[in-house]
């Protein structure tokens, strides 16, 4: 079940275990990212903290952490291959997984439609 | 080896018609260079003379002498002079033509202050001289102090900072001081999304934790956030004003009300104060610190051409606080106080006395353009840049509604569905002799141009200027998206792999790069 957050995070849900990535819509904006710090595995977030860091050749930005919880893992690929953000940002372009601790929130984040609704209007 | 200018020309290829084409790859007057190690025999020649060296054994040096060769390339006199000549004119400058680099205040530095700067009791004075063989110098520095106390209306400054963002940070350590002084541990900095990005990077250096407050629709301070963000744990507000969309915070004087109530401190960023420099006292709405860029608003040169140079100036409460080497008045003497000895002074930021050759030159700016002067410097950087922004407004699309203050800020809405992006634009302006405009910042506009024009530039030149804009907008309008694409095509390089550059940075020249 894909999700999307207003700062253009998407996060899959297996279990209780969240993916995180940036949208297509973020990527675009941002242009060639050259460089992403993941956060390490251990690393505890509450909602709407920084998580990770994406720059491009335009801009310095912050990922934020649409779910409360704790990383598990951070993906490594995208130290030496930060352009996979931009070919692949649902897939391959992932930034961290995180054990989620209040589904709850979940349920605030949008919906694809609701999500392409939102950036429509942008 | 693959040589720098081989790696750059590849870019061309393909690119101008080559029925031209030189045998040396030089264009007439547009002569091409090499890096300087990659001259021909660059490492076998000298310069000069010298006679053979005479064996030296090893042990006199303590078993540190040197193995190989240094590693620097030596050519002679004409040759160097050449090379850094050659490289000097594939480059831009003020001095050349219009240069409206938002935020940076690309204005003219006059030959004036050059002139002041370069007699010889300014120019070689040492800053280790006795004080009472220095007096002019500090004359010079206490001079231009009372003046900037006097345009910013608070009572004391802190002179030696180098630079603005170097200017924050002496600010923030006086605010920081000033709170452990009281035993007060606050820990958030308030940070508006309007504000320069230096001014996180401070904030949070000196060990606070940042609070970023939202724009509103008008580019300005979200009043309702600050105030839902503002509380007894939040040190200081940390404000640009005029702030990086180019308008004045029309809600300084309750944001600073409001930090009063809570006991917090208000810092003003004032790079952009060459917008209000003579109308307006920074003191007067509440700031308690300001730094101000010597090389912005009182034309010192910068962007390669000279250090910065950041002064604050500091409220009554914060002044015990700010950073030594202070000059200071005893009867007829100018003194110094260098050490913290018993003062609260948190220190010292800068050998010696700060920016000296920058002193010089601001104070013979404000002196030369009077308090009338500056009033008016203030007042045409504004004019130029709304003349600018009106002539402009109906073929490209302005960030916010409304006038600006020094520098005007479109969005890439006038783009939309050209298949030209600001990036694309901006290479173009280069074609057209212009420096592009900043662009992609402020990160809150989509696309940015952000457009100074400052003060020094005459009605002519805007006019050709807007010009030139109108023609870009309405060629990327009618869709010419394979102009844009090739830009920039006049340029000593063409348009360079931003992203090759920033993912594999090569930062240093050596043999096997």
């Amino acid at each position: 079940m894909l999700k999307f957050s207003k700062d253009h995070e998407w996060v899959e849900v297996d279990g209780d275990v969240a993916t995180v990535g940036i949208t297509q819509y973020a990527a675009d904006a941002l242009g060639d990212v050259v460089f992403v710090e993941v956060p390490e595995a251990g690393a505890t977030f509450s909602q709407g903290d920084d998580a990770a860091v994406v720059e491009s050749v335009k801009a310095a930005s912050e990922v934020y952490a649409p779910l409360s919880g704790e990383v598990t893992e951070g993906n490594q690929v995208l130290a030496d291959n930060p352009g996979m953000v931009n070919e692949d940002p649902l897939g391959e372009g992932w930034f961290f997984k995180l054990k989620v601790s209040d589904a709850a929130e979940l349920e605030e984040m949008m919906d694809e439609d609701a999500y392409n609704e939102f950036i429509a209007d942008l | 080896m693959s040589s720098w200018s081989q790696s750059l020309s590849n870019f061309e290829e393909g690119a101008v018609a080559n029925d031209f084409a030189t045998f040396t790859g030089n264009k007439a007057l547009e002569l091409e260079e090499s890096l300087i190690f990659e001259k021909p025999d660059a490492f076998n020649q000298t310069g000069v003379d010298f006679d053979d060296a005479p064996e030296i054994s090893g042990d006199k040096l303590g078993g540190i002498n040197r193995e190989g060769q240094i590693g620097l390339a030596g050519l002679s006199e004409p040759e160097t002079i050449r090379h850094y000549t050659r490289l000097s004119r594939m480059n831009y400058a003020i001095d050349m033509g219009f240069y409206p680099l938002g935020s940076c205040t690309m204005k003219h530095n006059p030959r004036l202050n050059e002139r002041v700067a370069r007699l010889p009791g300014m120019a070689d004075v040492h800053p280790l001289q006795p004080v009472k063989t220095a007096q002019g110098a500090l004359q010079v520095i206490y001079d231009l102090h009372e003046w900037l106390v006097e345009l910013t209306g608070l009572p004391a400054i802190a002179m030696s900072p180098a630079a603005g963002a170097h200017g924050e940070l002496c600010g923030m350590m006086a605010i920081r001081s000033a709170l452990e002084a009281k035993g007060d541990k606050r820990e958030i900095v308030l940070v508006p999304e309007s504000a320069h990005g230096t001014n996180p990077a401070t904030a949070a250096l000196c060990g606070y934790k940042i609070q970023s407050i939202p724009c509103d629709e008008f580019g300005r301070v979200e009043l309702g956030a600050f105030k839902e963000a503002l509380n007894d744990r939040v040190a200081a507000l940390m404000l640009t004003n005029p702030n990086t969309c180019g308008l004045f915070e029309t809600d300084i004087l309750e944001i600073s009300k409001e930090l009063k109530k809570v006991g917090a401190f208000f810092y003003c960023d004032g790079a952009n104060f060459n917008a209000i420099v003579g109308r307006v006292r920074p003191g007067d709405l509440g700031i308690d610190c300001m730094h101000m860029n010597l090389h912005k608003t009182f034309s010192t040169p910068h962007g390669g051409g000279g250090p910065g140079s950041g002064p604050v100036t500091l409220s009554a409460e914060l002044a015990p606080y700010a950073p030594v080497p202070i000059v200071v008045k005893n009867g007829d003497q100018l003194d110094l106080i260098e050490h913290v000895g018993e003062t609260k002074s948190f220190g010292r930021m800068k050998g010696f006395h700060g920016q000296m050759g920058m002193f010089v030159r601001a104070l013979s700016y404000m002196m030369s353009h009077g308090a009338d002067g500056l009033r008016q410097v203030a007042e045409d950087a504004v004019l130029n840049a709304n003349y600018v922004l009106a002539s402009l407004k109906d073929v490209m699309s302005p960030a916010y509604e409304g006038s600006c203050m020094h520098e005007c800020l479109f969005d890439d809405k006038f783009l939309k569905d050209t298949g030209v992006s600001t990036l694309d634009f901006s290479k173009a302006m280069i074609d057209e002799g212009y420096h592009p405009m900043t662009m992609y910042f402020p990160l809150v506009v989509h696309g940015a141009m952000l457009i100074e024009p400052t003060e020094t530039e005459s009605k002519e030149k805007l006019d050709e200027f807007i010009a030139a804009m109108r023609h870009l907008a309405e060629k990327a309008k009618a869709g010419e998206t394979d102009f844009f694409a090739q830009a920039p095509v006049y340029s000593p390089r063409r348009r360079l792999d931003e992203t090759l550059a920033a993912r594999q940075p090569v930062l240093r020249w050596s043999k096997d790069s």
